[in-house]
């Protein structure tokens, strides 16, 4: 079952490579990542999802992960509310005549072309998974020549924000 | 005051109250070790920095002060590392300092260079390296701090040899506040009540104690707790002093080598109460069939050691001393356990702790003799293995912190080291460290730092001429193939003297007593050559994967 897991850290060299070797040294792959600061440069924001077969094996992990010093809180989004996004840019190559085409796919995407120089144009999406997923199988009737996805990130809905650990 | 970065390490080192480093120079701490030339501070000199760790995570256990030790970069940092993991395995508060090339060379391959933040990550509890020396005070503050609250274990803090001698300004933190490390020290007083009334309404009880116990020092407490629910008490290899051996209410070790009546009452008892124990397979046997009719209440300070091999009906996160004496408190009743301890007798008749004498000496008598001619009073460190096991079985420890002895990771070479931190803490006390002729040779070159620092440390060798605890497996489980476990040993009572130290050669069994006595007189550092029964067995014993009732050996 996949697991999106936010984490907030001290925003300091080496506790990525920390949070890391707990998934590794269970031969656990990291599905994505995304890291960036947060309003509070000290602290940064880490979201990631994770597949696991053996639940008991995650619930250890993440009480592992707790007790890194410098981590600053766990929170599994698997059975809450939440909402989630990735980031993905497509470059096809277009002429002149798929132009059109692509400008108005894009605007159903909801998606954007942000750039166009020659025989290339980049597009940008922002959506959840399923979004992403379709936007994709419909691009693929252009000439796709790069894919790049950024990692997903998550925000808990409603007045639930990750609360520090305990004293 | 503007101070040199090696001269704020020694200040912060001082500050902290500790009472002894233990080390080896090289390349990239040469500045720490000016600094140390005239400090005042008492710098023990190993001969390896493997014992440097192991000697100073001996003190700490012995103290439960954190332990010292001092390595260069590269090889002398990655010779620390079986020490830290040992110390990380058993919870053990040390500080280990290394050296690192300077920070323009990092990550360039430079000489004696070895990446040991990355290298030691998963075996501290911590570890920092210093880029700028105006973060040192907070970060040695901070590692001490880390290292002996809440869990313990040991924190590397790793200084370039330019941070060593760049300057700046010494303020001492007088605080230190991590707000991402705040342990949990009481237990949750609703759980709390919970578990007491579990408790009253118990028939069957049995206290489960590891080594939180020793690490909390709630040993008072734990005793308290025995005596006013008349339950008996089983411990675990880290747990052996939380309770005294003599006691009417213990049942000795559990686990693997544990008493019969130990694994035996585990199996029949309607409620466990696990005091500072992590449930190691060493202990539980085959997983699925531990302890079928108990409820388990479950009092320890990391919330990780909660339901991790066992499903855990009351848990308690907390530090064991408090969590014991907030029990004590709200137990309003306690449970009726004469059948139940009627029944324990019985069994302690039916199975007890045996051996069989020979013609040969029995290491089982070696270590009841020690035990008799230092009046149950020494400290006792073992290596690993056979040595290990017997020393745990057969000697009577009625005090925490009296036996030093590496659990979870294994060590083999462990126990001369640590005994030599044992005895830096405690000059006065009798150290045996209980070795086998395997075991010793693992860190022998320590008999030189011994020696020149008169540390008189007295090793008594269990010489069976095998590498011991794997042949009885070969024996038991690989039909007596003895794959390379036969060792050609050198002869220790020479070795001994080269060294500067005595040695003693004892081959019958009359012998024994009056040579522990000479090796306890004698004001040097002693080794005790025991030739004893070669193939001499751990029992009773279960064998790995089977349920703990399903006793080899012994009379179990």
């Amino acid at each position: 079952m996949r697991h999106t897991i936010s984490i907030l850290v001290e925003n300091k060299f080496g506790v990525l490579a920390r949070i890391a070797g707990l998934f590794s040294a269970r031969g656990y792959n990291i599905i994505s990542l995304s890291v960036s600061e947060t309003l509070d440069p000290s602290i940064s924001y880490l979201t990631m999802v994770v597949d696991t077969r053996d639940e008991k094996v995650l619930e250890q992990v993440k009480k592992q992960l707790n007790k890194l010093i410098d981590v600053i809180t766990v929170t599994d989004f698997t059975k809450k509310d939440y909402i989630d996004r990735e980031l993905m840019m497509i470059k096809v190559s277009c002429t002149a005549g798929d132009k059109a085409a692509l400008e108005s796919l894009a605007k159903k995407w909801g998606a954007g072309v942000t750039h166009c120089r020659g025989n290339t144009a980049i597009v940008e999406i922002v959506g959840d998974q399923e979004k992403l997923k379709k936007t994709l199988e419909e691009a693929k009737r252009f000439n796709i020549k790069e894919l790049v996805r950024a990692g997903k990130i998550a925000m808990a809905t409603g007045d639930l924000t990750p609360k520090s650990k305990t004293a | 005051m503007k101070m040199k970065g090696a001269d704020i390490l020694i200040e912060c080192l001082k500050r902290e109250n500790i009472g002894v480093i233990f080390g080896y120079p090289g390349g990239s701490v040469l500045p720490i070790f000016d600094s140390l030339y005239d400090a005042g501070l008492k710098f023990v000199l190993t001969r390896h920095e493997q014992a440097a760790a192991h000697a100073a995570d001996g003190y700490a256990r012995a103290t439960g002060r954190p332990g010292v030790c001092l390595a260069t970069s590269g090889p002398g940092a990655t010779n620390l590392t079986t020490g830290l993991a040992t110390a990380y395995m058993d919870s053990i508060p040390v500080v280990a300092i290394t050296g690192q090339v300077k920070t323009s060379l990092i990550g360039n391959d430079a000489f004696q260079e070895a990446d040991v933040t990355g290298i030691t990550r998963s075996i501290t509890k911590h570890n920092y390296l210093v880029k700028d020396v105006k973060d040192l005070a907070l970060i040695i503050r901070e590692a001490f701090w880390i290292a002996s609250t809440g869990r313990p274990g040991p924190v590397l803090v790793d200084i370039p040899v330019d941070v060593q001698q760049q300057e700046c300004e010494f303020v001492w933190p007088e605080q230190v506040c991590i707000r991402s490390y705040r342990p949990t020290l009481f237990g949750h007083p609703g759980q709390v009540k919970k578990a007491a009334k579990m408790i009253s309404s118990a028939r069957r009880p049995l206290i489960y104690a590891g080594g939180g116990v020793i690490t909390s020092g709630a040993h008072n407490e734990l005793r308290e707790l025995a005596e006013k629910i008349n339950a008996p008490v089983t411990w675990t290899l880290m747990g052996i002093g939380g309770f005294p051996a003599t006691h009417k209410l213990s049942l000795g070790m559990l686990g693997m080598h544990g008493t019969a009546y130990a694994n035996h009452a585990i199996m029949e008892s309607d409620l466990i109460i696990a005091v500072g124990a992590r449930f190691d397979d060493r202990v539980t046997g085959r997983i699925d069939v531990f302890a079928p009719s108990a409820k388990i209440i479950h009092i320890d300070i990391d919330p990780a050691s909660i339901s991790k091999n066992v499903k855990v009906d009351i848990p308690m996160v907390g530090d064991a001393r408090n969590v014991l004496g907030q029990l004590l408190e709200e137990l309003k009743s306690c449970p009726d356990t004469g059948e139940w301890l009627k029944t324990l007798d019985g069994w302690k008749k039916k199975y007890p702790m045996v051996y069989k004498e020979s013609g040969r000496i029995k290491p089982q008598y070696v270590i009841e003799q020690i035990d008799a001619a230092s009046k149950g009073k020494a400290l006792i460190s073992t290596e690993v293995g056979q040595n290990q096991m017997w020393a745990a079985q057969w000697y009577k420890y009625d005090y925490p912190r009296t036996f030093i002895s590496s659990g979870g990771l294994g060590t083999m070479g462990f126990g001369f080291p640590a005994a030599m931190g044992v005895k830096v803490a405690y000059p006065e006390r009798i150290v045996f460290d209980i070795a086998g002729d395997g075991s010793i040779q693992m860190n022998i070159q320590e008999l030189a730092t011994c020696v020149s620092n008169k540390i008189n440390v007295k090793i008594a060798i269990l010489n069976n001429g095998y590498l011991g605890m794997v042949r009885q497996w070969q024996e038991l489980f690989y039909k007596r193939r003895y794959s390379h476990t036969a060792l050609l040993n050198p002869d220790f009572v020479k070795l001994a003297k080269s060294y500067g130290a005595e040695g003693i050669r004892v081959t019958k069994k009359e012998e024994v007593r009056p040579a522990i006595e000479k090796a306890i007189e004698i004001d040097n550092v002693v080794m005790i050559d025991f030739r004893i029964e070669p193939e001499e067995n751990v029992f009773p014993m279960v064998p790995a994967g089977e349920a703990i009732n399903r006793m080899i050996g012994g009379m179990a």
